[in-house]
């Protein structure tokens, strides 16, 4: 029995230790050594053969170089600053489409609900590839979503707006949307009706009532929603490439490029390094707001 | 129907030859800083129906299930048969339990979930077949055999847990609260099917409850228990009549408590003086203290008499205002305020179809008990 | 009181206009005659004989297929099994770290991962194909299964197990008889989204693939880069018709067995 229970362990264990941390130290310890023109790219290499000195050594070769290297080409901040825009405001966005979609589902007749549920839930299951892809056909130039408007006579050229950060707002408020529907819509749905006839009992209008006791209510979803949509678009790569434009700095993106591209892979470690640290504080908060939300079902 | 409590013959517990089937010494179970079992020392024997009885979180439960062998004693020992059960698991163990949600496995059929315990032993499958019907039988469920757990009442869920955990014939039944989720009327029918069941298998029987009704009617002893500790284990009667302590009198049953210093008489009668300007309360008590003291007077509201004109007796009366009243059906509590503020409950028995109408809403009556109805109790 | 109001009734047809409206229009546009996306030319699924001759499309979703069901077979074996030490597994050395690997991968940034398993295969010599997808995808995969599982382990009545127990089995036994057939749906639901994740990802895998292993959607990414294209139309209406009738059959399977428990469960309180 006991042998089972450390193989039981042991085995999941052992595969996340070999293909989650180990490759992750190894990008912190590539990011602290230097570019070379070699195969690999970087040096040094650690060689164990070599016995203490040679780590001595490997280890005295490290610095923080190219750390350094990234406060002072404002490419890697200014994508920073501006992933963290994009991040931000497209959450926002997401939460202005998406709550009255869930509030609208919390309210819909029983008997709907878990169609409705569905779907919210179906885009989820399709490609994300293709569903980034949907937007390109509709927001080129000479796309359906120009044809329109120019149909409607609201524009007499078309807009640019493939290729923009409007876009890219676009393609991460539809991407994502689903993941800001569902946290909000089961607070809202445990919500209890009677609650708001208590407010309106208690001289409350509608919208006051809302404004007091349902958005406080669903204020745990909210955060959760928030935090689902923010920390994957923050790192996102395939909606800055393919619908934005090459003004679109987004970190993902450069990480990527700088990768491959430039074959840089001390810097894009670093890079790698520090988006990581700069997502430890949202995921941190969103930890906080799941075990608040799992006390109070309690 | 046999019932353990007026049963003269079975008392095991009092014949010093006989040995205990289980028995804890100091048993003590600690989680963390929280003490759910301090030590506790207690024997029972075989064919008993014995219930732990105490409110929720007393430890009951913990008792229970160290019995089971799914919590280990800190410390102490616990044996069954004689022998140590430390590092026994559950399944080593002739030891069955009938958990409180049924715990029926949701996948297998009635017949598979009573086949489950039987299967283990590698039993021939014929002889599990006729085990499986004694059982199905024993519980009337022979219908249902291939129904899935849901496909079933809760009443036949409560009795495919029964006869799944009987299968086996283990040495030791435990339940935990068995009857928690059967309504009312279901629960009380069901209390005389455990009882039938329990002395049909000779099986000895430990359940857990926090309804003192359902102990009372089932059980050959009750242990009561607060906060981790064994108050009393008696039997039902005298759990009931004598009480050793304010908590076990007012946990079961109603009660109406006064207190007061005693003074003893000497002739193994207590007075208890209660209010100024009162006569004192005499009680024929033997487990009064023999010095004065602060105690608490208990008595059972059926066992005060109320009346509208004052008694012939002397001792023990004394004269209140009806406050409220309570009819019942069967019978009418009155609840009485004395003259110090103090309330007593007194009940009678609505033996005529006309409920007696001559005592009503502050109506000035006399309360009235015997020198034995009621004991004294140390603080 | 649950009603739909003229707000809710504009919210939910807006909202799921927005969701669908882009899909719908990728689906028509994928039966139009003209190479010109953007034009209708008239109704034609020659875009979809065109893709039946595509070799290289073909390909690229056998690759797929084949890295979707090892890696998700894998996850779902490797998952289940974390799931379990999570929840029943009691305390171990480094159990925090542990479940942090769990969780961890649920929240990194996809280029990241893709970055860290590249730079591990490159360092351990390992070329990159098919077998380097596959064990990137098991890895992040599992923690979804393993999230999946562990919700179901954790609502359901753990006295059903200590039954077992009681009844006589060893704990493997308990798991193997009673736990496993219990969180099967979970179990299958995790697989399912393993399946699914393996089948989408696009930015793991180009970090780890192979020139010789080209995924369907690493195909797609570097078609569409390009331009929209009616081929790809097509592939992608096949591909969101696919998804729509799983779905759209999982979930009325689900809710008439959900029904006909409930008529059962109902019959059995009425005739008792």
């Amino acid at each position: 029995m006991n042998f089972r229970r450390f193989f039981l362990i042991s085995v999941p264990y052992v595969w996340l230790l070999i293909l989650f941390l180990i490759p992750f130290g190894i990008v912190l310890k590539i990011s602290l050594s230097d570019t070379a023109l070699a195969i690999p790219p970087y040096t040094p290499t650690l060689d164990l053969a070599g016995g203490w000195t040679s780590i001595k050594e490997f280890f005295s070769q490290l610095d923080f170089e190219n750390f350094a290297f990234l406060t002072t080409d404002d490419l890697y901040w200014k994508s920073y600053l501006s992933s963290l825009k994009i991040a931000f405001l497209a959450t926002f966005l997401c939460l202005l489409v998406g709550f009255p979609i869930a509030y609208g589902m919390a309210n819909a007749p029983d008997e709907w609900r878990p169609t409705l549920m569905m779907l919210v839930i179906l885009p989820f299951w399709t490609s994300f590839l293709i569903r980034v892809y949907a937007w390109m056909g509709i927001l080129s130039q000479e796309g359906l979503l120009n044809q329109f408007l120019i149909w409607l006579g609201v524009i007499g050229e078309p807009l640019t707006i493939l290729n923009t950060n409007v876009a890219v707002y676009i393609g991460i408020v539809y991407t994502y949307c689903p993941f800001m529907i569902l946290p909000i819509y089961s607070t809202l749905e445990k919500l209890d009706g009677s609650l708001l006839e208590a407010g309106e009992d208690l001289g409350c209008s509608r919208t006051t009532a809302f404004w007091l006791i349902t958005v406080p209510l669903s204020k745990s979803g909210i955060i959760a929603g928030c935090f689902l949509v923010f920390i994957p678009a923050l790192g996102e790569f395939v909606i800055p490439t393919l619908l934005g434009g090459s003004g679109t700095l987004m970190i993902g993106k450069v990480l990527f490029e700088e990768f491959f591209s430039n074959r840089d892979w001390p810097v894009a470690s670093a890079v790698a390094i520090v988006l990581l640290l700069i997502l430890i504080i949202p995921i941190v908060l969103y930890q906080r707001n799941e075990q608040k939300m799992m006390e109070a079902e309690q | 129907m046999n019932q353990p409590a007026v049963s003269s013959t079975f008392e095991p517990w009092t014949d010093p030859q006989e040995t205990p089937l289980i028995s804890f010494k100091s048993v003590t179970k600690k989680f963390g800083t929280f003490t759910a079992i301090n030590d506790v020392t207690l024997d029972i024997y075989r064919q008993e129906f014995f219930a732990l009885l105490g409110p929720s979180g007393c430890g009951k439960t913990t008792l229970m299930r160290m019995l089971g062998g799914f919590e280990t004693p800190t410390e102490g020992v616990i044996t069954i048969d004689g022998k140590d059960m430390a590092n026994i698991p559950p399944n080593k163990r002739a030891v069955n339990m009938m958990f409180q949600s049924y715990a029926l496995f949701p996948h297998l059929t009635v017949r598979e979930n009573v086949a489950f315990g039987l299967k283990r032993d590698n039993m021939p499958k014929a002889q599990i077949e006729e085990r499986v019907e004694e059982m199905l039988n024993l519980v009337q469920l022979q219908n249902f055999s291939q129904r899935k757990p849901h496909q079933i009442s809760g009443g036949q869920r409560q009795r495919v847990a029964l006869a799944r955990s009987l299968a086996k014939a283990p040495k030791l039944l435990l339940l935990d609260e068995p009857l928690g989720a059967l309504d009312k009327k279901l629960r009380q029918d069901t209390q005389f099917e455990l009882m039938d069941i329990q002395e049909k298998t000779g099986t000895t029987f430990v359940i857990v409850t926090h309804d003192q009704e359902e102990a009372m009617t089932v059980a050959s002893r009750i242990a009561v228990m607060d906060h981790g500790e064994l108050i009393q284990v008696e039997t039902p009667g005298r759990i009931y009549e004598s009480p050793n302590s304010v908590y076990v009198a007012d946990f079961i049953g109603d009660v109406n408590l006064i207190e007061g210093n005693t003074k003893p008489r000497g002739d193994g009668k207590t007075e208890l003086f209660w209010a100024e300007g009162q006569a004192p309360l005499v009680a024929e008590c033997p487990h009064a203290p023999d010095v004065e003291a602060r105690c608490t007077f208990a008595i059972r509201p059926e066992k005060v008499n109320i009346s509208k004109e004052r008694p012939d007796t002397q001792i023990n009366v004394v004269q209140g205002k009806i406050h409220d009243i309570a009819y019942l059906g069967n019978i009418s509590t009155y609840k009485v305020e004395l003259p110090n503020g103090t309330m007593v409950k007194a009940q009678t028995a609505n033996n005529r179809r006309l409920a007696r109408r001559d005592l009503t809403w502050d109506d000035d009556v006399w309360l009235s008990w015997t020198e034995t109805a009621g004991i004294v109790l140390d603080q | 009181m649950r009603r739909l109001t003229w707000f809710n009734t504009t919210s939910l047809t807006l909202g799921f206009a927005f969701l669908y409206l882009p899909m719908v229009i990728l689906i028509i546009y994928s039966f139009n005659e003209s190479r010109l996306v953007t034009v209708w030319g008239g109704f034609s699924t020659k875009w979809y004989g065109e893709l039946m001759k595509n070799e290289a499309f073909l390909d690229a979703a056998v690759v797929t297929l084949k890295v979707a069901f090892a890696s998700s077979i894998a996850a779902t074996v490797l998952g289940t099994m974390a799931a379990y030490v999570l929840v029943r597994g009691g305390r171990f050395f480094g159990r925090t770290l542990f479940s942090g690997m769990i969780y961890a991968p649920l929240v990194m940034p996809e280029v990241i991962t893709g970055l860290s398993l590249l730079l591990l295969f490159i360092s351990i010599g390992l070329d990159r194909g098919i077998i380097t997808i596959v064990l990137a995808h098991t890895t992040f995969s599992m923690c979804y299964v393993s999230v999946v599982v562990s919700s179901r382990l954790v609502s359901f009545d753990r006295s059903v197990e200590e039954a077992a127990l009681d009844l006589g089995c060893t704990p493997f036994d308990a798991f193997r008889s009673v736990t496993l057939p219990i969180i099967a749906p979970a179990v299958i639901s995790g697989w399912l989204l393993a399946l699914t994740l393996s089948l989408d990802d696009l930015v793991i895998s180009s970090f780890v693939a192979g020139p010789s292993s080209t995924t369907l959607p690493i195909k797609i990414f570097s078609s569409v880069r390009l331009g929209v294209s009616p081929e790809i139309n097509a592939l992608s209406t096949i591909l969101i018709g696919l998804v729509t009738i799983g779905t759209i059959s999982a979930s009325l399977a689900s809710k008439r067995a959900v029904k006909k428990r409930q008529q059962e469960e109902q019959m059995a309180e009425q005739a008792a």
